[in-house]
């Protein structure tokens, strides 16, 4: 991985210590007005991918493990928690626990088959498993095959909101995105998180240390599963829908792709990436086909050319932190 | 007729059959994937875009310049080791000197272009491929009937790989090989240009992958998602074989594929999954893989 040269070299000024609790600022306020300008449907589903990005992002930028099968924690959280709440008419909030508490299950399990695999063999290992889920998920009775689970209640939170309110429900992803992002923001600067990153920048030397590593990487990594469950969850309630698209394949490489672009290892970075890329698939989504095509040609320009991704490139020319 | 395990022989063998036919494709794909990454450090993402490219050579050279089944099991796999090639020299070079998960993200890349451009202009129906006029029937083997073309695959792919491992543990071209993959400076020192011989080992092993494309077009049909399913199974099998041998790369593709081949026998739900199974066994039981050395 590359190393970003430390930006707190320089004497720090008070925009340069406090840059994240600015920006932290900024997105909260762009978050707030931009159901203003344009379709809260949209932003709530981008929400959902920003938190699911940064839920990989806590993997492959902070300790340095590509999980190339992230779809799977994402789809089965919305399977189980579209299933929670429209068969066993959970309210809105526990069938989002549901599907949280599903991923981390799944986590749990595939990571510690793939922890036992480093660098390239974990990711065709995650990869590997994903598919495997994909499969179960296709034949499944309850996941309804083809056609996925169709017209999820979005039912009433804590049994009293209506979530069929679009204020409400854009409130409800609000909350979750942001205290799903500050979690991970929690986790990276703890002690915990010194050491995952210890991890990424030798893991001989950590263990060398004393510290057991494998134990690290698989909380890490149902930590990122849970998270991205959660975002998985949310989706099925907001779009009332839970399909083979969320656990397939491609859905791994889409939020790989969308870390890559906003900067992996920057914590704003996915949430700019996922906006971006989602942006671009509605504005091309008459092209067709070609859409692959385009994100194909920005997975080759960013890893030639562009490996901090946006924010990471941002924040190394102005020499901060994001 | 007869029966065992309560199963029709005919059933049995057939399924064995088609096994040992899906076990060819894991072997070849396999063996490539093996080959690239033994010289160029990198997991060619792209490899079952590149096989899925040799099936659509084959097709395109029937239709546009007729020719034929046998000329296009060499010339589709030359044109296709030649973008590889070019991939090399534009792209992947850069790499070398960065984490291997950049190669892996940039294979990805290239192979959801090829993919999608495939898609755009032949859509996601399979186009047909005929077999050729002199492979066509079969022979009846008293337990079975066995279609020629099926046995040409079979032997054909079994012969390709034995001959990839004769030339790399075998001849002197391979013993540079295997040297520049230990020491490439000192390699250099003797002489050898190694980064010509990474830019064709690269091409060579993308040759391998559209190879068993053009020997899969008339086993299955010619379509743009043809590689993609594949590459993530062949995954699941280089994770159980290790790439650290060539042999183990063969024999694990072969093995695996009469393994699927039986569970659509006995447990027809699981042949999709039964791979994927067996890699998690392995990663409990051998984490290092069947063959593998750690790491």
């Amino acid at each position: 991985m590359e190393r970003l040269a430390d930006p707190l070299a320089k004497k720090p000024s008070a925009l340069r210590t406090h840059s994240e609790a600015i920006a932290f600022v900024v997105m909260i306020a762009a978050l707030l007005a931009a159901p203003f300008l344009t379709y809260p449907l949209f932003l709530m589903q981008a929400m959902c991918f920003a938190l699911f990005a940064c839920a990989f992002n806590l993997l492959i930028g902070y300790v340095g493990l590509l999980s190339f099968g992230h779809a799977l924690y994402f789809g089965w959280a919305s399977y189980l928690s579209a299933y929670a709440a429209k068969a066993w008419g959970f309210t809105p909030e526990l069938a989002i626990l549901t599907g949280a508490a599903t991923a981390a299950a799944c986590g749990l399990v595939a990571g510690s088959l793939a922890i036992r695999r480093q660098g390239i063999y974990f990711a065709m290992v995650t990869l590997a498993l994903a598919q495997m889920m994909f499969f179960f998920a296709l034949q499944a009775k309850f996941t309804g095959g083809e056609d996925g689970i169709q017209a999820v209640p979005r039912g009433y939170l804590f049994g009293v909101i209506d979530l069929r309110n679009e204020v409400a429900m854009y409130v409800v992803v609000l909350v979750v995105f942001l205290a799903g992002f500050l979690f991970i923001y929690r986790i990276i600067h703890s002690p915990f998180g010194e050491v995952l990153k210890a991890i990424r920048e030798n893991e001989t030397r950590a263990i060398s240390l004393g510290y057991k590593t494998d134990r690290y990487k698989l909380v890490a990594f149902v930590l990122s599963a849970t998270l991205a469950g959660t975002a998985g969850a949310t989706k099925a309630i907001v779009l009332q829908l839970a399909s083979l698209t969320d656990v397939n394949w491609p859905m791994s490489g889409e939020v790989v792709l969308m870390t890559l672009v906003g900067g992996l290892g920057s914590i704003f970075g996915p949430v700019v990436g996922s906006f971006a890329i989602l942006v671009m698939q509605y504005k091309l989504a008459a092209v067709g086909e070609w859409v692959l095509v385009i994100q194909g040609v920005i997975f080759v320009a960013c890893v030639l050319s562009f490996r901090r991704g946006v924010i990471g490139e941002l924040a190394n020319k102005l020499r901060i932190r994001l | 007729m007869y029966e065992i395990f309560g199963i029709p022989s005919t059933a049995l063998f057939g399924q064995l059959l088609i096994g040992l036919i899906n076990g060819s494709f894991y072997a070849l794909l396999s063996l490539g994937l093996a080959v690239i990454f033994g010289m160029l450090n990198i997991i060619n993402f792209s490899h079952g875009a590149q096989y899925m490219l040799g099936a659509f050579a084959a097709y395109l050279l029937l239709q546009y310049s007729g020719l034929g089944y046998w000329p296009a099991l060499i010339v589709a796999p030359v044109l296709v080791g030649i973008t590889g090639v070019i991939v090399e020299r534009l792209f992947l070079r850069w790499l070398y000197k960065l984490d291997h998960l950049y190669g892996l993200l940039l294979t990805f890349g290239l192979a959801l272009i090829i993919e999608g451009v495939a898609r755009n202009y032949f859509g996601s129906a399979g186009l047909p491929y005929t077999v050729p006029e002199s492979l066509r029937g079969g022979r009846n083997l008293g337990f079975m009937f066995l279609p020629n073309y099926r046995a040409w695959v079979i032997v054909a792919s079994l012969t390709i790989c034995i001959g990839t491992w004769f030339v790399i543990e075998r001849t002197r071209l391979g013993a540079y090989l295997r040297a520049a993959t230990e020491n490439p400076t000192l390699v250099r020192a003797f002489g050898i240009n190694v980064p010509r011989m990474i830019t064709l080992t690269y091409g060579f092993g993308v040759a391998l992958a559209a190879f068993a494309g053009v020997m899969a077009a008339p086993v299955y049909n010619v379509s743009p998602q043809m590689g993609s399913e594949l590459i993530i199974v062949v995954f699941a099998v280089v994770v159980i074989g290790g790439m650290g041998s060539i042999f183990g790369a063969i024999v694990t593709g072969f093995g695996l594929g009469v393994i699927e081949g039986l569970t659509k026998v006995f447990f027809p739900e699981a042949s999709n999954t039964v791979i994927f199974v067996i890699m998690a066994i392995v990663l409990l039981v051998r984490p290092a893989g069947l063959f593998g050395r750690r790491g």
